[in-house]
C-alpha cells in the first residue's frame, strides 16, 4: 500500500513533526512518499529526504505554497492522490485545515489525530477531549486519509538519502488569497517539540507575571505553555494554548503553575512523561494527574525554584 | 445576506463521560446535552453580522435526534430567523452532515456558513472543511476575527505559530475558534419569541444523501490511568525529585 506524507515546515526547516508522522505512514504501508508543498523550499525536501525508510520526495516549488493555504494545497494533493492508497500528515493547525478538503473531494471519511496504527485499516483515536479511545476500522478498498497526532509516535531516523523530485504547482483554485501572518517569535524551543513545557493558568493573575515562569524556561530550556483561561484572559497569545482546542504536547517534563486541572486542559498534556503541578488549592483536579504535587502558592514557589534551579547550576 | 449556522448537540462540557462496559460507545443516559460551545461561537457571530445589518436571515440546522429540535430553539432564542431539523437516529459522520449541509446550502443559496472548529464529542475538525470543498468555496478556519468588506471575507485564525490573515471569496465557510467572541445568553422574552419561529423537520433522504457511518468502530475503551504521584514538600524536594528520582531536568 503506497503512502503519500504532507510535510510541515515553514519554508526553511521541516518540523519534528514530518519525522514523527513518517513512523505512523511507514506502519501503514510502503513506499511512503514525501510531499514538500512551499516556496523556496529546496533545504526542507533535502531534510526530508534524509528521513530513513521513504521513496522519494516530490516538492512542488511555487509561491502559492507559501503559507500553506488550504484550496491550492489541497488541489495539489488532489492531484497526487490517484497513485497513493493513503494520504498523511500532521495533524498541526494547517493538516488540519487542508486535509479534509482532500477527503471530502475523494468522497472518503477522515480519521483525525491517530495516536496507532493497529493495522493497515484499523487505527486508534482518542474522542471527547481523550476521556476515550476509539478504534476504527476503514472503509474496504477506499482511499485511507489520515492526520497525526504526532505526539503518539517517535521520529523516525534521520538517515535515509532518498531522491527528490520536482514536481509542478497544480491549478490554483484563486478564491482565496494570503494576507498576513503575525507569528510571535522566540529564541525557546517549539511548545510541540519541547522536551520540557512550563505553564501557566488563570492564577498567574497577568502577563507580567508570565516573567516568572520565562525565567525557569530559560534555565531548564523549556518551551511555555498556558491553560485557556490564560489566553483567553490576554496574558499570553493564543498559541500558548495547550488543550482539547490548543495543542497537544507530551515532553518528558510538564510543569503546571497556576492551572486547576479541567479536563479540556488534561486533554492536551496528560500523556507527558513526568507531570509538576504547583497550585495553592490542594484538591485541584490537576494533582490527580501530577507525578509531583506542590500545595503552595506559585508567587513564593516560582522565586524558589528559580533561587534553586541557579542554585544547581541550571542556566 | 443569508448565514447558515449548522449547530451540534453534544454531551455538555462539564459532564465527566462514562465508557460502556461492553466498548460499544459512550454511556449517554441521563447526560445533560448542550449545544457544541463553538456552535454557540458560531450563532453569536451570525447573530452580531445580523445586529450590524450585515446579514439579512440566519438558518440554524441541526442534524441528529429528534431532541436537537431544543438546539435549534436554543439558537433561536440567542437570534436565529429559523430552524432545520435533520432527523436521523444514529451519529452521522462528518462527511455525511457535510453533504447535507452542502445540499441545504444549495437550496437556500447563504454567502457564508458560519461552524465550530470542533465537535467536542468526536473531536474531527474536518466539516467545515468538507464543506468548503464540496461546494468548491473557500474557507477561513479557526477564525479569530472575520471582517466583511467589499464581498469578501477578511479571517483571521488562529494558526501554531500564531495569527493568519486570510482573504476569501464570498461565498465562504467560517469556522470558529475560542477567541472570535462570548456568545449571549438567551433573555426569557427571547426564549419565548423563539418558541413562535419556524423549524423544518427533513431527513437525510431528502437531501439525497445516505447518512450511514462508512467508519467501523470496532470499540471504545478507556483510556490509561496514571498512576497517582506523590506530594512534595518543598521546592528544593521538588527539584531532588526530577533530578535524581525521575531525571528529567
Ligand atoms: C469548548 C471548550 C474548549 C476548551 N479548550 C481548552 C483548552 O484547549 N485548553 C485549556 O486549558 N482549557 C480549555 N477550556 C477551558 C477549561 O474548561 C478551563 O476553563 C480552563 O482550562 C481553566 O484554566 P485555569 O486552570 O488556568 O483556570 P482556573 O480553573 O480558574 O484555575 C486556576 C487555578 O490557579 C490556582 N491558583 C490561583 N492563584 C494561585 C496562586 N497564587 N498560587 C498557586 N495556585 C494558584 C487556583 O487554585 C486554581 O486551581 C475549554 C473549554 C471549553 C468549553
Ligand atoms: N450533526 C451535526 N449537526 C449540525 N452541525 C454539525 C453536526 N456535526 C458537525 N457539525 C458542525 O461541524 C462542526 C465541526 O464538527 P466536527 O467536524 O465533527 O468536529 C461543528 O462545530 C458544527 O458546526
Amino acid at each position: 500500500m503506497s503512502v503519500l506524507l504532507v510535510a510541515e515546515h515553514d519554508n526553511k526547516t521541516l518540523k519534528e513533526a514530518t519525522a514523527k508522522a513518517a513512523t505512523a505512514a511507514l506502519k501503514i504501508g510502503s513506499p511512503v512518499d514525501i510531499l514538500v508543498a512551499g516556496s523556496g523550499a529546496k533545504a526542507v525536501a533535502d531534510a526530508a529526504a534524509k528521513i530513513a525508510g521513504i521513496g522519494k520526495v516530490l516538492l512542488a516549488d511555487d509561491a502559492q505554497y507559501a503559507n500553506q493555504l488550504a484550496e491550492p494545497m489541497a488541489a495539489l494533493i488532489l492531484e497526487l492522490a490517484g497513485k497513493y492508497d493513503a494520504i498523511v500528515t500532521s495533524a498541526s493547525a494547517s493538516g488540519k485545515n487542508y486535509m479534509p478538503r482532500v477527503a471530502a473531494t475523494l468522497d472518503v471519511p477522515q480519521i483525525s489525530e491517530i495516536v496507532s496504527v493497529d493495522g493497515p485499516d484499523t487505527f486508534t483515536r482518542p474522542i471527547y477531549a481523550g476521556n476515550a479511545m476509539m478504534q476504527v476500522q476503514a472503509p474496504g478498498g477506499a482511499k485511507k486519509v489520515i492526520t497525526v497526532r504526532t505526539t503518539a509516535f517517535k521520529a523516525a531516523e534521520m538517515t535515509g538519502s532518498a531522491s527528490v523530485e520536482t514536481i509542478g504547482a497544480a491549478k490554483n483554485p484563486g478564491i482565496s488569497e494570503f494576507v498576513k501572518e503575525e507569528l510571535s517569535k522566540s529564541e525557546r524551543p517549539e511548545l510541540a517539540s519541547a522536551k520540557i513545557v512550563i505553564s501557566g493558568g488563570r492564577g498567574m493573575q497577568s502577563g507580567e507575571n508570565f516573567h516568572l515562569l520565562d525565567k525557569i524556561a530559560d534555565r531548564l530550556k523549556a518551551a511555555v505553555g498556558a491553560s485557556r483561561a490564560a489566553v483567553d484572559a490576554g496574558f499570553v497569545p493564543n498559541e500558548y494554548q495547550v488543550g482539547q482546542t490548543g495543542k497537544v504536547v507530551a515532553p518528558e517534563l510538564y510543569i503546571a503553575v497556576g492551572i486547576s486541572g479541567a479536563i479540556q486542559h488534561l486533554a492536551g498534556m496528560k500523556d507527558s512523561k513526568v507531570i509538576v503541578a504547583i497550585n495553592k488549592d490542594e484538591e485541584a483536579p490537576i494533582f490527580q494527574v501530577a507525578d509531583y504535587g506542590l500545595v503552595a502558592d506559585l508567587f513564593k514557589a516560582i522565586p524558589e525554584l528559580d533561587e534553586e534551579l541557579k542554585k544547581q547550576g541550571y542556566g | 445576506m443569508k448565514v447558515l449556522v449548522p449547530i451540534k448537540r453534544v454531551v455538555d462540557y462539564n459532564v465527566k463521560i462514562r465508557v460502556k462496559a461492553d466498548q460499544t460507545g459512550i454511556d449517554l443516559a441521563n447526560v445533560k446535552m448542550s449545544m457544541n460551545p463553538f456552535d454557540e461561537i458560531a450563532v453569536e457571530e451570525a447573530v452580531r453580522l445580523k445586529e450590524k445589518g450585515a446579514a439579512t436571515e440566519i438558518v440554524a440546522i441541526s442534524i441528529g435526534p429528534q431532541e436537537c429540535q431544543e438546539t435549534i430553539r436554543t439558537a433561536l432564542a440567542m437570534g436565529a430567523d429559523r430552524g432545520i431539523l435533520v432527523k436521523a437516529a444514529h451519529d452521522v459522520e462528518p462527511l455525511a452532515v457535510a453533504k447535507i449541509l452542502a445540499a441545504i446550502a444549495k437550496a437556500e443559496s447563504p454567502q457564508l456558513v458560519i461552524l465550530g472548529k470542533q465537535a467536542i464529542d468526536d473531536d474531527s475538525n474536518q466539516t467545515g472543511q468538507m464543506l468548503a470543498a464540496l461546494l468548491g468555496w473557500p474557507q477561513g478556519t479557526f477564525a479569530s476575527k472575520v471582517v466583511l468588506e467589499g464581498g469578501k471575507a477578511e479571517v483571521t485564525r488562529e494558526v501554531d505559530g500564531g495569527l493568519q490573515t486570510v482573504k476569501l471569496n464570498l461565498p465562504a465557510i467560517v469556522t470558529t475558534d475560542l477567541r472570535l467572541n462570548e456568545p449571549r445568553y438567551a433573555s426569557l422574552p427571547n426564549i419565548m419569541k423563539a418558541k413562535k419561529k419556524p423549524i423544518d423537520q427533513k431527513e437525510p433522504g431528502d437531501y439525497g444523501v445516505d447518512a450511514a457511518p462508512r467508519l467501523k468502530v470496532l470499540k471504545v475503551t478507556e483510556p490509561p490511568k496514571r498512576k497517582a504521584g506523590v506530594k512534595v514538600k518543598t521546592v528544593q524536594e521538588l527539584v531532588d525529585k526530577l533530578k535524581n528520582e525521575a531525571g528529567v531536568i
